[in-house]
């Protein structure tokens, strides 16, 4: 069991979870989280969006059963937690644009935070988009060089996608599909986070399995950070 | 006080009764990074089928008040690529292995029978009871003489000892043992997910592609145990019984109401470390009670 320390709410729906303990886990790889010891039975794969030296955070929306009884947990209750699961995205160099939509935007923080210590990288920007309120705000200017945000619209639009060497894109599937398609036309690499229902998380019950260009794969533990170019038809 | 959890199983020993179910354990490869999955009596592989199969589009899995909906649509490698690729992994794992074997037509089945015949499998889990391909498999399983007649030619052909797989839609699951029984089966093994749906009132859609999904977990488990209760008592052949075992006592009570061995299946997706946990409390559990073997309680109710 691993005990809360907080779990605060940051906008409509949306909290920011954080766990006591020394854990593991790279950039965009995940959890599976558990909130209870009966029902839901199954936990919920949530990505990682910070690690710090003893805790670790999660930023959620509160829409299924699983996460709505999750945002009523308080300091102190426990939940069970296991992980990290997946690949997280690979490791690159130059100038790099994070682009995620709603949730999407999660697991981009750990990343932005990670590719600005690296020597090998020149730019980190990132750009978000919300449907209503930008959450956390204070935050992400943080773990970027230049941070750029959307409210209802699309964020997509804003990506200047030839000024970068790679793009790490996490949302709603229309905006990393037009990420993809953008990266393809001015041939930068996007690398788009997929999300997925699961129920094992690691790799054996093929809930979450995604047809690519190079077969059936499995979100957990293939992905869920995949080319885009091996998920979308362009 | 030393016990003792070996089972016999027909004339094949199994080292302790539990079993991980077919469909929710791959190959084992996966589990085997949680635990050492050689601590489980056998492992049931997932379903096979002829060729590859890509399994259902659309959303595979939904959850419901203690159970889970499943429409996976028996993605596998393929039968060949499973002996090639799959099988000499699990047989490094000292237990035993179960191959579980689905097909859309008779011919289908004997081809994968006659193709499994010359490994070192263990046994065969003739699958006639998964609600979530179009064609076959859980046809097969709603009617005794349907059932019976592809236990009797998969017997005629098959090299290894044949435990059957039953649904729990057959019309009546206790004749359909019975006349899996009277065609040569080695064993029944019971029960599958019960069809079920879900609706997505939003979308105003049925939840899954195929509509029907399979309903397993802790809400089947009565209906499970009822079951097994039954066919333990209609047959004289070993039986395994499953459905919605979640801890060591639930273990028990399949044994008590007949079983032989037992399976576990949405567990492992709960927990897991369910399999080792299960084994574990098993032992404890027949030390406790002074049980030296498995024998001293299987169908005692």
């Amino acid at each position: 069991m691993a005990i809360i320390k907080s779990n605060e709410r940051v906008g409509e729906g949306i909290f920011l979870l954080e766990i006591e303990g020394i854990f593991r886990g790279k950039p965009g790889q995940f959890y599976m989280l558990k909130v209870n010891d009966e029902y839901p039975l199954l936990s919920r794969p949530i990505s990682i969006f910070e690690i710090t030296e003893d805790t670790i955070k999660f930023l959620y929306q509160s829409s299924g059963e699983g996460t709505k009884i999750l945002s009523r947990k308080s300091e102190g209750d426990a939940i069970y937690l296991r992980g990290p699961y997946g690949n997280g995205f690979p490791s690159v160099e130059g100038k790099i644009a994070l682009v995620g939509g709603g949730m999407g935007a999660a697991p981009l923080y750990e990343t932005g935070k990670q590719l600005l210590k690296k020597p090998a990288i020149t730019t980190v920007d990132l750009f978000l988009g919300f449907s209503y309120e930008l959450v956390l705000k204070d935050k992400w200017e943080k773990i970027s060089s230049r941070f750029f945000y959307d409210i209802g619209g699309y964020v997509s639009n804003l990506v200047p996608v030839s000024n970068y060497d790679v793009i790490f894109s996490c949302g709603p599937d229309v905006m990393m599909k037009k990420m993809t398609e953008a990266g393809k036309a001015n041939g930068v690499p996007v690398y788009v986070s997929i999300e997925s229902r699961m129920a094992c998380g690691i790799g054996a019950c093929l809930t979450c399995t995604c047809h690519t260009k190079n077969g059936n794969r499995k979100v957990c533990k293939d992905g869920p950070v995949f080319l885009g170019e091996d998920i979308y038809e362009l | 006080m030393s016990c003792n959890l070996r089972v016999k199983f027909n004339h094949m020993e199994f080292k302790n009764p539990i079993v991980a179910a077919s469909g929710t354990f791959g190959f084992g490869e996966e589990y085997n990074e949680v635990y050492e999955v050689e601590t489980l009596g056998g492992i049931c592989s997932k379903g096979l089928t002829l060729n590859a199969k890509e399994g259902n589009s659309g959303i595979r899995l939904w959850e419901t008040p203690m159970g889970i909906l499943n429409s996976i649509g028996m993605e596998n490698p393929g039968v060949k690529e499973f002996v090639r690729k799959e099988l000499p992994k699990m047989k490094k794992y000292n237990t035993r292995i179960i191959a579980n074997v689905g097909g859309a037509t008779e011919e289908e089945y004997l081809t994968i029978i006659e193709e499994l015949n010359d490994t070192d499998l263990d046994m065969i889990e003739l699958n006639i009871s998964c609600p979530n391909v179009k064609e076959g498999c859980m046809a097969f399983g709603i009617h005794e003489k349907s059932a019976a007649n592809i236990v009797k030619q998969v017997k005629r052909i098959c090299r290894h000892p044949l435990v059957v797989k039953l649904t729990p839609n057959a019309e009546n699951i206790v004749k359909v043992a019975a006349s899996c029984e009277a065609a040569g089966a080695d064993g029944i093994s019971l029960i599958n997910t019960f069809k079920a749906m879900a609706v997505d009132i939003e979308k105003r859609k049925a939840v899954f592609e195929n509509v029907y999904a399979g309903l397993s977990g802790p809400a089947i488990k009565p209906i499970a145990l009822q079951m097994v209760h039954e066919v333990s008592k209609a047959v004289s052949i070993p039986v395994i019984g499953m459905g919605g075992i979640m801890n060591w006592k639930d273990a028990v009570e399949f044994i008590m109401a007949g079983a032989h061995l037992v399976q576990i299946g949405t567990v492992n997706f709960v927990n897991p470390e369910a399999g080792k946990e299960i084994v574990l409390g098993l032992q404890n559990y027949m030390e406790k009670e002074g049980i030296k073997s498995i024998d001293e309680i299987r169908g005692i109710v």
